[in-house]
């Protein structure tokens, strides 16, 4: 594997998912999938990280992106320190960038980044020297969760190219929304994005994108990718949609609406009998616990890409920005 | 008396160049000559590297005194207002506390005559603690010195506090100022409505937020037959509204900013939250619009919304950062650079609005070239390249979407009521 750079050299980030490019995002699910060969060693750990630090900065509450980022240190034999906004200065009423100060002062590798602010990874990286991976900022990106999806429908479907993909729910609220439909794009793989009017913002098609108000056009997608309805994201009276019930009868993916052949994903966590009926998320079909083992892979591929893969100049210039 | 500053010299100078006022239909080589702060001969010169302009006049500014001093005070705001080329400025009243009293104000008189480098008006709250509820007392604040009325910050949501104060307006004779924004569409909002708040998944924004209460505030003007300004317009959709307005006999003014002059929403991309205000950079389309309303006078004022904010405010994620930008000191060269360079506004244009337009439209005192006024001129340098730094910035606050821009066109000299406040 490559030589791991000098802190003077110019630092990757994963911000967003526009920080990538097609040849990034097949070199890490590539980078993956050698990852997930050596797993099924009886001693999963790996040399690769010996010697770095990774920094967890949490100011959200999270389960399975926590626990996967951290295993995924660990398996890669970097020293690992987790940070949640409970119970650190945070609570004391210290500021995002005092906080990743006082971490770079530890001369961390690569500081992830948990926060629901968006914005919140641009900062880390504006005032600190460690590689920062975002591990989801508010409503604006969720890049490590796009890659571990491609990665799990490739594994399920044998390629990515080509596939239709609808993406239904909460598209306002969504992290993962975004950042999928923009991976999806590019590694030529077609999105539709399926919501209630009042869930998809104005100019979504700009991420390159289809958008449709009617559940039956999922019909027609190789992937019903769900999304969860962020009930914590709506403000108090702020309600988006007449009623859970009339979401449910609408776009509930109900066994009914799930075609023969077709796949169904979900980031979690997932509102059982909203947004995806339990019937469909125990079948077959679902690929949701292939998400999560993807999700420790594609994170070690992550980590060990930021610190291995020298930056393009217009990706260090998007960093800098 | 509307605007206050301290009492200092007059001066006794001379300013030679190329005298552009396009208010007067001057353009052309002349000598001014200054005794004890009036102009008292303008003859013939050589026209030299300098241009010499009527200084400019801001209808917008925040001085964030009294409260946050440790953003802005008097003193600060107004050196910044002397080295972008300004004679008078008018501060905004959403101060700790709010300018909702005479006694406040009068306090703000007070220290203007002390501290402020520049003549500078106060504008107090149309409601009291901008609430939106019950009026101020708006006589005895016009009679305390208050130069308009605004409750700049927030809209004024009840109409029927709008259309009073309209009314109660013919007694209390200073121009209302109107943040035209409908709460319940802006709330959340932290960019335009469009492809770029998509996104980046920030809450949305609409133009329609503004639009609809440009709207309504002009049909109030309308059916009350009395005269409005409106602040900081950035949509298309209302610039509409106030070109149909005015068409129809609505003594409606407005004003526009050098950011929206000159950026878009795809500066947003960026989530530097320097590029954060309230109203939101919009699309290209909005910005031409502006321009195009600019250039042909339906704006007839640019109005820098100058709104300093502490360093450890601006350091956060874009989201959680406050709206605002600074502005005075950079104003004209950022128009001079971005537009009159360019070739899309004329330097004539350009003085005009940024000195007689806001002038007129806020009823001030309009910076005149001519044998026996007091000297409020502006010398520029317009083949001077400089760089916007954080040093160099008289402003408490650095919080400027211009910061390591290189730009062209600079203030050499600034001389307001008879003084010479500012010189490179």
């Amino acid at each position: 594997m490559a030589e791991l750079r000098g802190p003077a050299a110019p630092r990757r980030h994963l911000l967003s998912v526009r920080d990538l490019t097609r040849e990034d995002i097949e070199r890490i699910l590539e980078t993956a999938r050698r990852l997930a060969a050596s797993l099924d060693r009886e001693v999963k750990k790996l040399p690769t990280l010996r010697g770095r630090t990774v920094v967890h900065l949490f100011y959200e509450s999270s389960t399975r992106t926590l626990a996967s980022f951290e295993l995924a240190a660990k398996r890669l034999s970097a020293d690992t320190m987790s940070l949640r906004a409970a119970g650190s200065s945070v609570d004391k009423g210290e500021s995002l960038k005092d906080t990743a100060l006082t971490l770079a002062a530890y001369d961390p590798d690569v500081i992830v980044v948990r926060h629901p602010s968006i914005g919140a990874p641009q900062l880390v990286a504006r005032c600190t020297d460690a590689h920062v991976v975002n591990a989801g900022d508010g409503k604006h990106q969720h890049p490590t969760q796009a890659l571990l999806d491609l990665y799990a429908m490739e594994e399920a479907l044998g390629r990515l190219e080509g596939l239709h993909v609808a993406v239904v729910g909460d598209v306002a609220h969504s992290r993962v929304a975004r950042s999928l439909v923009q991976a999806l794009g590019l590694v030529g793989a077609r999105s539709t994005l399926i919501a209630p009017p009042t869930l998809l913002p104005r100019g979504i098609e700009a991420l390159g994108c289809d958008t449709s108000t009617d559940i039956a056009d999922a019909a027609s997608a190789d992937v019903v990718y769900v999304l969860r309805m962020q009930r914590e994201r709506m403000a108090a009276g702020e309600a988006f949609v007449p009623s859970l019930r009339e979401y449910r009868v609408l776009y509930g993916i109900t066994p009914e609406r799930v075609r023969p052949g077709q796949v169904v994903m979900h980031p979690g966590p997932m509102n059982r009998g909203i947004e995806i009926d339990p019937r469909v998320a125990d079948s077959g079909a679902a690929l949701v616990g292939e998400q999560v083992r993807a999700g420790l892979v594609v994170r070690m591929a992550v980590l060990y890409d930021v610190m291995t893969v020298a930056p393009s100049p217009a990706l260090v210039a998007a960093g800098a920005a | 008396m509307i605007l206050f500053c301290r009492n200092g010299r007059s001066d006794t100078l001379t300013l030679e160049g190329r005298v552009v006022a396009p208010s007067q239909r001057i353009d052309e080589a002349l000598r001014i000559s200054v005794e004890d702060g009036v102009i008292t001969a303008i003859e013939p010169g050589s026209p030299g590297s300098r241009v010499i302009a009527p200084a400019f006049v801001d209808p917008h500014v925040h001085l964030r005194t009294p409260g946050r001093e440790d953003e802005e005070t008097l003193r600060s705001g107004t050196e910044a207002a002397a080295a972008g080329g300004y004679c008078a400025i008018l501060a905004m009243p959403n101060t700790e506390p709010v300018v909702d009293s005479a006694a406040v104000l009068r306090a703000l008189v007070e220290r203007a005559r002390e501290e402020a480098v520049i003549p500078t008006g106060f504008m107090a709250a149309i409601s009291k603690g901008q609430r939106g509820e019950e009026l101020t007392e708006m006589a005895e604040l016009v009679a305390s010195g208050a130069a308009a009325f605004t409750d700049d910050g927030h809209p004024v949501v009840s109409a029927a506090v709008l259309q009073r104060a309209l009314r109660y307006g013919s007694i209390a004779p200073r121009p209302l100022a109107l943040h035209c924004e409908e709460p319940s569409l802006s709330r959340g909002g932290h960019a335009h409505e469009g492809e770029i708040a998509a996104e980046l998944g920030l809450g949305p924004y609409p133009s329609s937020a503004e639009s609809v209460m440009v709207e309504r505030d002009l049909s109030l003007a309308a059916a009350e037959e009395r005269p409005l300004h409106v602040m900081h317009l950035s949509a298309r959709e209302s610039v509409d509204s106030l070109r149909r307005a005015q068409a129809e006999g609505i003594r409606a003014t407005a004003e526009v900013t050098p950011h929206h002059l000159c950026l878009t929403d795809d500066a947003v991309r960026s989530l530097d939250p320097n590029v954060k205000m309230n109203p939101p950079l919009r699309a290209d389309a909005d910005r031409r619009a502006l321009l195009d309303a600019l250039r042909d006078g339906t704006i007839c004022a640019v109005a820098t919304d100058h709104a300093p904010h502490a360093r450890h405010e601006k350091d956060v994620p874009f989201e959680e950062a406050p709206f605002g930008v600074t502005g005075l000191e950079t104003a004209f060269a950022a128009l001079y650079t971005r537009l009159v360079l360019p070739g899309a506004l004329s330097l004539e244009t350009l003085l005009e609005r940024m000195s007689a337009g806001p002038a007129r439209a806020l009823d001030l005192p309009e910076p005149r070239i001519e044998v026996g006024a007091r000297a409020n001129l502006v010398e520029l340098d317009l083949d001077a390249d400089w760089q916007v730094t954080e040093a160099g910035f008289r402003s408490l606050s650095a919080n400027s979407w211009l910061l390591g821009e290189t730009l062209r066109g600079r203030v050499a000299r600034t001389i307001a009521d008879g003084r010479e406040v500012f010189a490179l």
